[in-house]
């Protein structure tokens, strides 16, 4: 077991140094930073001393190296636009995007699996089929489109909330929070739904499915013969075996919450790394989207392996198969 | 009539019906269906698929699959009707009172949870009784239906058993809130020959010990013939025969059930090539008029086809036919319908 959980982060690894050399290609083939950084007036002085100070005269595998040691310090070099450190620039920036995300991704995980087992268990029931039918608005409209349909019906036909930004925030130093006031909370709500409602309608339609199935087993059949509480039944045995499908799903879906909340944030012009970098591509600020790109490819990557190591900690048959490969 | 019975059966159906509601009609899957079994007795009821076996036994446990459900008749558990209760007394039943094993251990099992995990939470859900408590009595369960090094087993998981053993901690599991029934669908079907009788000796050893009834459904003439005290014949939903077991085998009154006979290699004795019954059940959809039997009964006559469908009250009370087979000579009319098939 323990073999396999190494060989799953070292798989992990290998695909970071693959991105790490996508993210580095871009420095070298999307334009020369140096053109970039020094602008129309300039000497070929000017030009070899940049060069030199930013090491582009090294060999490509040391530039390779001396990136990814610096990307792991969360060294990223400056922003060609702003000349401030990216990690600077990217901290100023995340809590936004994750407190949009995390928001998001309980309101999705929570509602999406309480609506999934509610409309498997209650099939045909006219809720349920209420339930089933809204999904499909969530499955089927685009996220930009139900953004605008919000804040078209929520802020400008019944101005409850705002249509735009974060309100105010409060800054605890290394953190600027939203949460603390009544502003911030509600300026959450619009993203937050526009954010969580695709992953949720799908979370739900797939614990929906999965449980059908579930019930439907000789398993789940015995334990209602052995005079189970009908919640142990449904919670205890049905939902733990449809477990590992919908963590795989929901772990996927939850690094797309993050990465995908570049189209939230550009629709509420909300102050996060999605809209920094949709900034950065317009002005091909490469440094930026080099370390948006590994921070995305960190995150899907820690996602799959704690995805990985939890189906060893549902299913006791992938305990003894990883244990017997040792 | 003479006084009641001071002790009243362990399950007694009255005219039994199971509905089936489907777009071209309703289907009656079990029709008129009136049987008693007494405390400790094993009841066998025998059938092919589709003869409402199963269906009869979920209908006594409250487990009939929608759209299906109980349209008439009453279920009475220890002189207590049952069928008229709600989901949730009907529920504390289950387990507590009626037992369930059903054909196949490898699914009827949860495989993520151990087996120590659901004999505990089976007691907790009927008895008043701690963690600790529960967990010892799991073992002792365990150790009971035969399960070797129990203490250090009780927290495996099911894939870690063989089939035979699996369907012994389905026993435990069955037995371990000590129900007063037990119904048991198909036990052995899915498991090897070689541990077959192994599992119907502990089942009926253990239903003896505790004085548990057994209504006990399968298609095998050979496990009723060594495990039952009586016998129900079931044929498209409907009684065909009941009778004490050594009766009914050795003198079936049933064209039905002397066909199941001899189509049975246990009970053949020696003939050399085995009956097989022409023809196949009829569906539900379009059972014939008269005797549901008849296009398929090598002994029937006109009125067979016309006088609705007969009740055991036709044999007294024995076989539901108009014609019933002599009993000295069932045996006989049965090998000379062997040899017409066999030719």
């Amino acid at each position: 077991m323990l073999a396999y959980v190494l060989r799953r982060i070292g798989q992990s690894v290998l695909v970071l140094l693959v991105t790490g050399l996508v993210a580095f290609s871009m420095f070298r083939f999307v334009g020369d930073p140096v053109d970039n950084m020094l602008g129309q007036e300039r000497t070929q002085a000017d030009v070899e001393r940049l060069r030199d100070r930013l090491g582009l005269d090294e060999p490509f595998a040391v530039q390779y190296w001396s990136f990814l040691t610096n990307a792991a310090r969360g060294d990223f070099g400056l922003s060609y636009r702003q000349g401030r450190p990216v990690a600077e620039i990217i901290a100023e920036r995340l809590p936004a995007t994750l407190e949009l995300a995390a928001v998001s991704a309980v309101l999705a995980v929570v509602l999406g699996v309480a609506f999934g087992i509610y409309a498997a268990i209650r099939r045909g029931g006219w809720l349920a089929n209420a339930i089933m039918t809204a999904s499909l608005i969530g499955v089927s409209l685009p996220t930009f489109l139900i953004g605008i349909l919000l804040i078209w019906i929520f802020s400008v036909e019944l101005g409850w909330l705002p249509s735009y930004g974060r309100g105010e925030v409060v800054d605890l130093g290394w953190w600027s929070t939203g949460f603390l006031t009544a502003s911030g909370l509600k300026a959450l709500i619009l993203p937050a739904i526009t954010l969580g409602l695709y992953q949720m309608t799908l979370i739900m339609r797939l614990v929906r499915s999965e449980m059908m199935e579930a019930l439907g087993q000789d398993f789940v059949r015995f334990a209602r013969a052995r005079g189970l509480p009908e919640r142990a039944v449904t919670l205890r045995h049905a939902l733990r075996n449809v477990a590992v499908p919908v963590i795989t799903v929901t772990g996927l879906q939850l690094g797309s919450i993050i990465a995908f909340a570049i189209i939230t944030e550009t629709v509420f012009q909300w102050p996060g790394v999605g809209l920094l970098f949709i900034n950065a591509v317009q002005f091909v600020d490469i440094p930026i989207m080099a370390a948006y790109l590994m921070g995305i490819s960190v995150m899907f990557v820690g996602i799959n392996l704690v995805v990985d190591l939890s189906y060893l900690a549902i299913d006791p048959r992938l305990r003894a198969g990883a244990g017997g490969r040792t | 009539m003479s006084a009641p019975d001071p002790v009243p059966p362990a399950l007694e159906l009255r005219n039994l019906r199971v509905d089936i509601p489907t777009r071209r009609g309703t289907l009656r899957a079990v029709d008129d269906v009136s049987f008693a079994i007494a405390p400790g007795e094993i009841l066998g009821v025998v059938g092919e698929s589709g003869a409402g076996k199963s269906m009869t036994g979920n209908a006594v446990i409250g487990l009939l699959d929608p759209p299906a459900r109980i349209a008439g008749g009453e279920v009475h558990l220890n002189g207590r009707r049952i069928d008229t209760l709600g989901r949730g007394a009907l529920r504390r039943i289950r387990g507590a009172e009626i037992g369930m094993v059903f054909q196949d251990p490898t699914s009827s099992l949860d495989p993520l949870l151990t087996i120590g995990d659901q004999l505990v939470e089976t007691m907790r859900a009927h008895l008043d009784i701690s963690g600790k408590a529960a967990r010892a009595r799991a073992v002792a369960a365990l150790e009971e239906v035969g399960i070797p090094g129990a203490r250090d087993r009780i927290d495996s998981y099911p894939f870690q058993f063989s089939g035979g053993m699996r369907q012994r901690v389905v026993i435990a599991l069955a037995l371990c809130a000590e129900p007063s029934l037990v119904i048991a669908d198909e036990p052995t079907t899915a498991l090897d020959v070689s541990v077959q009788a192994q599992i119907i000796a502990l089942l009926k050893r253990l239903c003896a010990e505790r004085g548990t009834a057994v209504m006990l459904v399968t298609h095998d003439m050979g496990v009723i013939a060594e495990t039952a005290d009586r016998v129900l014949v079931m044929y498209a939903g409907r009684m065909a025969e009941l009778g004490p077991v050594r009766e009914v085998i050795d003198r079936a009154r049933h064209p039905y059930t002397a066909g199941l006979m001899a189509s049975t290699p246990a009970a053949s004795r020696g003939a050399r090539r085995l009956y097989q019954i022409p023809g196949a059940m009829p569906r539900l959809t379009d059972l014939p008029e008269g005797c549901p039997f008849h296009p398929r009964c090598p002994k029937a006559q006109e009125d067979c086809r016309r006088v609705p469908r007969p009740t055991l009250a036709a044999d007294g009370g024995r076989a539901a036919c108009l014609h019933p087979l002599d009993p000295e000579r069932g045996a006989e009319d049965v090998a000379r319908a062997a040899e017409g098939t066999a030719r």
